[in-house]
């Protein structure tokens, strides 16, 4: 693997973005980072953002680590990665509208029909009918690495529920407490009109048959989910009610909200529930989190939801590949974009070179997600290789692989100081029936131990706060 | 607002609250404890104290004699009792999570700040010998949070659903308190108005911070009947029943003022607090407190019914 590139620069060939923040490390004495860490801490507790992670025992309200050195991105980067992001996202709405519809992709042949039709996560109950603005995912959270100068890759593109954006709004807010004389000494775009960006492009996909103002709501899955804080943080900044399924009802088609006044109509649902669970009637009929009756309510058109049900199709590790050529299918374009070469194991000549080359190679599980169920070959012992490659043999449809991408480095604070780590970056990209909307920033996830390059948060991953500076 | 939320206010305020008074309970424990030593009484004290909190079921479930240790550990950290000084901030945290786009950030850090400090309590900080320590911190965060509550809310439903919920929980406390010394505290051969129950009845004052009310308004020796009268009928005393039925009633009809409409919960509010106005402590004691309440209790009761009926559903 090649060296990583690293954001600051090095030596004589110092990033412009940088100039001050590598001056201002330089100047800043160790023991002055270490306390303001433990201050940055404190704030993340008592304001109470933490995470649940499940499964280890402990204490289950845990915080994730953010790391205080501030990642700089120039304005003619961020420009050349929001283009790309817009056109990417344009791109996968047209997509989902396409094969719930017309599915004139499949018929050109550039999508296996297979892969769309059979997947589990191309939901019929989406089939023939139209939603506002033609807008399936509206929040859609892509998740972009570095390996050079101008060289972006897409790992991901999250069209379901995609979380995380109260780190990138908090992580700013802890930063300017801290650092208020940093600050001074750019000029960095803010990124604290999201939750306003967010109610815009809500309302603007509110239901045709909605007169007046429309009402909007956030559907959480309550308190034990771990991105919760989050949820209630967003419906507090937009200034919509948090509702749990149980606070909602359909009536005659209509769903309303149950109120210390009674009934109130709700227009738009902003979800954070995933789709099996949305709706006890139309699927998990086990379901306690959902509303029984919405999907029928959604399908007259006399509520949205956001994002849509069965966006997911668009997010399929093995969908994924084909993601450049729906650009220049609905667009029309070339993508700005790349793709990171993806090797599907489902095709035999693929599988016996993935199963070759596994010590060199990323190989996922298509379902999983959050770090959990991949391989990173170069950093997995011979057994864990051996043991990985049993397993996809004996599926190997649920597997993809992918080339160990030597991952952009930016300047942490550690243990033993200020040291290179590999980060990645999701930026949140809005889609509204109106326009795409993109704060100028996202979260970028940082991998604290050394070399690792898995920047999960339930893997040991960080936080840092994303600056984009003015032009 | 959404009828969850008013409901999670409303409870997270009566869990701060019976925290408190759980807490008030502890300590009206340890006091008769060691004055009924020096006045001859039994080892009843702590088996009156588990009583006054409610929690003799649960209690004698899972112990068989009511020590000190056992009541300590039962009223005021067994994570089975869901009426535990602990429990009680777990829930009240729990509430107060899941609706904490309604709360001003001050509460948040009470209820949050409380739970915090809590979770870092060990086995040496419930000994006999130091649990008063745990006793006063749970009524200073108490007094924060309602201090919160009176500073940083705006006055509009979400107020009024917490408020109602301090002062239907501190009615029932109060009741509660004043019930257990009429019958259960008095050995059987000692007098009514003997030295034991004298000092019981000022057990009872300083267990709702009203020893200094008390002499104050009557300046003479505590007497049974006027200690109940004070905290039944007093609405100069805070804690007393007829005072938080004044901020109940007032509080029902800032709802329907704004919400337009009235019901059950304000018609039976109405006519609690008519009868806490309008009877005399004579007419009480002919009646027998006991009776008396036990009636204000149950229907105090009903009433956090008729309000979630109403509101909260």
């Amino acid at each position: 693997m090649a060296a990583a590139f690293d954001e600051m620069g090095t030596g004589g060939n110092l990033r412009a973005a940088y100039r001050t923040v590598s001056e201002w490390l330089q100047s800043t004495p160790p023991e002055v980072f270490a306390h303001k860490r433990r201050e940055a801490e404190m704030l993340f507790r008592r304001i109470g953002i933490t995470f649940a992670v499940y499964g280890e025992g402990g204490d289950p309200e845990r915080l994730i680590p953010f790391d205080i050195v501030p990642r700089v991105l120039g304005a003619s980067e961020w420009d050349y990665l929001a283009r790309g992001l817009e056109q990417r996202a344009r791109a996968l709405n047209a997509f989902i509208h396409d094969v719930y519809n017309e599915r004139d992709i499949l018929r050109a042949g550039k999508v296996p029909e297979a892969l769309v039709l059979q997947n589990e996560s191309y939901l019929a109950q989406m089939e023939g009918f139209e939603v506002p603005g033609r807008v399936y995912t509206h929040i859609a959270g892509i998740d972009v690495v570095r390996v050079a100068e101008n060289d972006f890759y897409v790992l991901e593109d999250n069209c379901r529920t995609p979380s995380g954006v109260s780190y990138m709004l908090e992580g700013r807010e802890v930063m300017m407490r801290l650092f208020p004389d940093l600050f001074a000494r750019h000029r960095v775009q803010p990124v604290s009109r999201y939750p306003e960006a967010l109610l815009e492009t809500l309302r603007s996909v509110a239901p045709p048959a909605c007169k007046g103002e429309p009402v909007a709501v956030l559907l959480t899955p309550g308190p034990y989910n771990s991105a919760y804080y989050e949820h209630s943080f967003l419906a507090d900044e937009m200034g919509v009610e948090l509702v749990e399924g149980p606070d909602l009802f359909v009536d005659d088609d209509v769903v309303y909200m149950r109120t210390t006044q009674g009934p109130r109509r709700v227009d738009v649902i902003y979800r954070r529930i995933d789709d099996s669970y949305i709706d006890p009637r139309a699927f998990n009929p086990d379901s306690m989190l959902g509303v029984p009756g919405l999907l029928a309510a959604y399908r007259k058109g006399t509520v949205t939801l956001a994002n849509a049900v069965g966006a997911g199709i668009a997010d399929d590790k093995a969908v994924y590949i084909h993601v450049p050529e729906m650009v220049r299918f609905y667009l029309g374009e070339e993508p700005i974009l790349k793709n990171v070469p993806t090797w599907s194991c489902a095709k035999p000549d693929e599988l016996a070179y993935v199963l070759e080359h596994l010590g060199e190679l990323v190989v996922k599980d298509v379902h999983g997600s959050g770090g959990y169920g991949m391989l990173v070959g170069p950093h997995a012992t011979r057994a864990e290789c051996a043991a990985f490659a049993d397993k996809v043999k004996a599926a190997p449809d649920r597997y993809i692989a992918q080339p160990t991408l030597a991952l952009s480095t930016c300047p942490t604070f550690v243990d033993g100081g200020v040291a290179p780590r590999h980060v990645d970056l999701r930026p949140f990209v809005l889609v509204g029936a109106d326009k795409v909307r993109i704060v100028p920033g996202g979260l970028t996830r940082v991998a604290l131990r050394d070399g690792s390059l898995v920047v999960n948060s339930s893997q040991g991953g960080g936080t840092k706060d994303t600056w984009v500076l003015e032009g | 607002m959404l009828s969850r939320t008013a409901d999670n206010l409303f409870w997270l305020a009566r869990y701060m609250e019976r925290a408190e008074n759980m807490a008030r309970i502890l300590e009206a424990g340890y006091r008769l404890a060691a004055m009924g030593t020096v006045a001859g009484g039994g080892n009843t004290e702590w088996h009156s104290t588990i009583v006054a909190a409610g929690c003799e079921t649960g209690f004698y479930e899972k112990h068989r004699e009511a020590t000190a240790e056992a009541a300590i550990d039962y009223l005021a950290r067994d994570p089975d009792n869901p009426s535990s000084i602990l429990s009680c901030i777990q829930t009240a945290r729990r509430n107060g999570r899941a609706v904490r786009t309604a709360l001003s950030a001050d509460m948040w850090d009470a209820v949050n700040g409380s739970w915090l400090q809590a979770r870092g309590f060990g086995d040496q900080d419930f000994a006999p010998d130091t649990v008063r320590r745990v006793l006063d911190w749970v009524k200073e965060r108490s007094l924060l949070f309602t201090g919160c509550v009176g500073s940083t809310m705006m006055r509009n439903d979400a107020y009024w659903f917490t408020r109602l919920g301090t002062f239907i929980e501190r009615a029932d406390s109060t009741a509660r308190i004043l019930d257990v010394k009429y019958n259960v505290l008095l050995p059987t051969y000692e007098t009514v108005g003997g030295g034991l129950d004298y000092v019981q009845w000022t057990a009872v004052l300083r267990a709702v911070s009203a020893s200094r009310a008390y002499h104050w308004i009557y300046r003479r020796e505590v007497k049974p009947w006027l200690v109940a009268e004070l905290l039944i009928l007093k609405p100069e005393m805070p804690r007393s029943l007829a005072a938080c039925f004044i901020e109940i009633t007032r509080t029902l009809d800032f709802l329907s003022s704004a919400y337009g409409r009235t019901g059950e919960a304000d018609r039976l509010a109405g006519q609690i607090h008519a009868r806490l106005r309008f009877t005399r402590i004579d007419d009480i004691f002919q009646m027998g407190l006991h009776e008396f309440l036990t009636q204000f209790i149950e229907s105090n009761v009903r009433l956090g019914q008729e309000v979630s009926k109403q509101y909260l559903v």
